[in-house]
């Protein structure tokens, strides 16, 4: 494709970005805590361009999945803004118009489909409802159905029970694609799977892009796959982002002690060379009382005190080549290659 | 190995689960030792048994619907003929179980503590005072931070991690000379699985124990074990040390579980997957179980159940295509 000539649905222009996220905020009440909350997503801003994948990563209950749904509007921001290709959600679009184009895959694969329904209706029930006649909707599943290697005749007239892990995950892919988005948000797609199930979907999801033209945000607690797939890394601590840069970038020179720490947790798949000492101690704080100042920085090895009562900020993203970290220290650390 | 020194001896483990309509074969013929002081890793996906064979060496699956055959030999004791009484030292005393979820693993309504004692009190019979300290000296050995008033800690005032260690508190309570692992790290996140493996790793190796650890992460093993078994279908498909599995392994199930496992491929290629799925366990097939989805496959293999073979010494691979090394 030129890639002057903007596509006709690209309203944001070439190169533009897809989905701008500003300054995001979800925090969920605890009712027994007296008035506290949990600070799942704490003001978060980044951009997704046209046909990349940006991969999130990060521990769990650091706010990745509430992140997933902010998008889609499956939760209602408490603050901030969604831009979708130019256009801002609610003000100009309306969350309906914003599903059309974003479509979402979440991890249990099981509960995320109708038990009482057979597949072929689960996959035809998006284009009907966005009013495709029931037999072009039908048609529609058909194709998609056999796009993610089930064969419609065979697997069509199944229910969810009757699948495998894999063939589920299968389905939730076709459900998301029926409708034709332009982009696809994927929350933990392949970690319920067995390894030799989870390579074949990370094919299918590959293949899918490159044939479809979609724009992906892959999620996941799997750095080995993150790094598979994604073009940029935005990494999550505690509700925050605390890093984003080219995935290159990011694993081979890590800016942000956490993610340092994160990649130095992996296990080294050599058991001649075998981790000796834990990168970093303790478990991650609990984000109804997130730390003052660095929330990392009751784990974090390099600590000094302005860290622990100045909270860093993220700065800006610069372009495709930027690689920020919410850090005091990171241009004094030594950036060191990560094992392998 | 060393048989005679074995911990535990397992021959030809077979375990059925009968229903009504079906019966699901689970285990079909399973054979290892497991010397003292040495980790065995059981590796394999959901459904191909790993599990189930490590309950049943403490007997702990249901009796009504479970069928185990062979033989389970712990300590020298055979446990599968054992009665219910020496059953119930053998549990938590000889061996103890380490589970994925501590969560549900540690009862919700009793601190960390009072659980504790009663495990230690339970099996040594000594005083509320004496099984006190014992459990303070446990939670001190599994580096809970601020030990004391963990003790008074309910399960769910516990992180992840903090739980999981004191489960870990828990099963060493009787001072274990088997220690059973099932996935227990699998719920925890990157950088807490890291710290429970290595305490785990230094807890066995300090204390001498034997290990059996199942897990379905070859990272994970590549940490832990000292040999690692590799499960298909009920089956043990390969055995030998970790190292030689994993950079030589013989069968072409553990090759392509190795390469389908994303660990730093080239991002614009295709990664090597395993085509198909594992099969039906109510209705096992004869021959290989690993023949329908196999690269190098031969006729014989969906015919006949390929015998051990040995490429190296220690290092076993049932499968056709795979050359026997010579005996001398």
């Amino acid at each position: 494709m030129d890639p002057l000539a903007p596509a006709p649905r690209d309203r944001g222009g070439p190169g533009g970005p897809l989905l701008i996220a500003r300054d995001l905020k979800k925090h969920f009440p605890v009712r027994s805590s007296g008035g506290k909350s949990v600070q799942a997503v704490d003001g978060i801003s980044f951009s997704v361009r046209e046909g990349e994948t940006l991969g999130i990563v990060g521990e769990s209950g650091c706010g990745k999945s509430t992140l997933a749904r902010l998008l889609l509007h499956l939760i209602v921001p408490d603050a901030g803004e969604l831009v979708f290709d130019g256009t801002t959600v609610r003000d100009d679009i309306t969350v309906g118009a914003l599903r059309r184009q974003v479509q979402i895959v979440f991890q249990d694969s099981y509960s995320s489909l109708n038990p009482r329904m057979p597949i072929r209706d689960t996959v035809a029930f998006g284009p009907f409802v966005q009013g495709k006649p029931k037999g072009e909707a039908r048609r529609i599943a058909r194709d998609t159905l056999a796009r993610v290697g089930l064969d419609p005749d065979l697997f069509g007239p199944r229910y969810p029970h009757e699948l495998s892990g894999g063939q589920k995950q299968r389905v939730n892919i076709a459900r998301a694609l029926a409708t034709g988005p332009r982009m696809v948000i994927l929350d933990e797609p392949v970690s319920a799977l067995d390894k030799s199930i989870e390579a074949q979907v990370l094919n299918l999801l590959r293949a899918l892009k490159r044939q479809l033209n979609l724009t992906y945000v892959f999620i996941s607690h799997d750095l080995n796959v993150v790094r598979y797939l994604s073009d940029r890394v935005l990494v999550m601590y505690l509700g925050r982002v605390v890093e984003l840069g080219r995935v290159e970038a990011i694993y081979t020179r890590p800016a942000h002690p956490y993610t340092r720490a994160l990649l130095a947790s992996q296990p080294s798949m050599n058991p001649v060379r075998r981790i000796e000492e834990p990168p970093i101690t303790g478990d991650p704080p609990n984000p109804i009382a997130p730390p003052a100042g660095c929330r990392f920085h009751t784990r974090c090895p390099f600590a000094e005190p302005v860290c622990m009562t100045v909270d860093p900020p993220l700065p800006p993203w610069l372009g495709p080549q930027s690689h920020i970290a919410a850090c005091h220290l990171s241009d004094r650390l030594p950036r060191r290659i990560s094992h392998e | 190995m060393n048989r005679g020194a074995a911990l535990a001896e397992v021959r030809d483990l077979r375990v059925r689960f009968v229903g009504r309509e079906e019966t699901i074969h689970a285990v079909n013929g399973v054979s290892f030792a497991v010397p003292s002081g040495k980790v065995l890793c059981i590796l394999g996906e959901s459904g191909s048994g790993k599990s189930v064979t490590l309950r049943a060496l403490m007997r702990l699956l249901p009796p009504r619907s479970s069928r185990i055959e062979g033989s389970i030999r712990i300590g020298g004791e055979d446990v599968l003929a054992m009665p219910l009484r020496a059953l119930r030292d053998l549990r938590g005393g000889l061996v103890a179980m380490v589970f994925q979820e501590p969560m549900t693993a540690l009862d919700p309504v009793y601190t960390i503590g009072r659980q504790i004692i009663e495990t230690v009190r339970k099996h040594t019979g000594c005083d509320r005072h004496s099984a006190r300290a014992r459990a303070l000296e446990l939670l001190e050995l599994v580096r809970i931070p601020s030990a004391a008033q963990r003790l008074e800690a309910y399960p769910h005032e516990l992180s992840g991690g903090l739980r999981q260690r004191a489960m870990i508190a828990m099963a060493l309570s009787c001072r274990p000379r088997l220690l059973l692992a099932d996935e227990p790290t699998t719920a925890l996140d990157a950088t807490v699985q890291v710290q429970i493996l290595i305490l785990l790793r230094n807890l066995q190796r300090e204390l001498g124990m034997g290990m059996i650890f199942v897990t379905h992460d070859l990272g994970v093993a590549a940490e832990i074990a000292d040999t690692v078994a590799v499960m298909y279908a009920g089956r043990i498909v390969e055995s030998g040390p970790v190292e030689r599995v994993m950079r030589a392994p013989a069968h072409p199930y553990t090759a392509g579980l190795l390469a389908s496992t994303v660990h730093g491929q080239p991002r614009d290629r295709d990664i090597n997957a395993i085509p198909g799925s594992p099969p039906d366990l109510r209705r096992l097939m004869p021959g290989c179980s690993f023949a329908p989805r196999c690269s190098r496959r031969q006729p014989s293999c969906t015919t006949n159940l390929p015998e051990p073979r040995f490429p190296k010494p220690g290092h076993m691979a049932a499968c056709f295509a795979v050359p026997s090394a010579p005996v001398v």
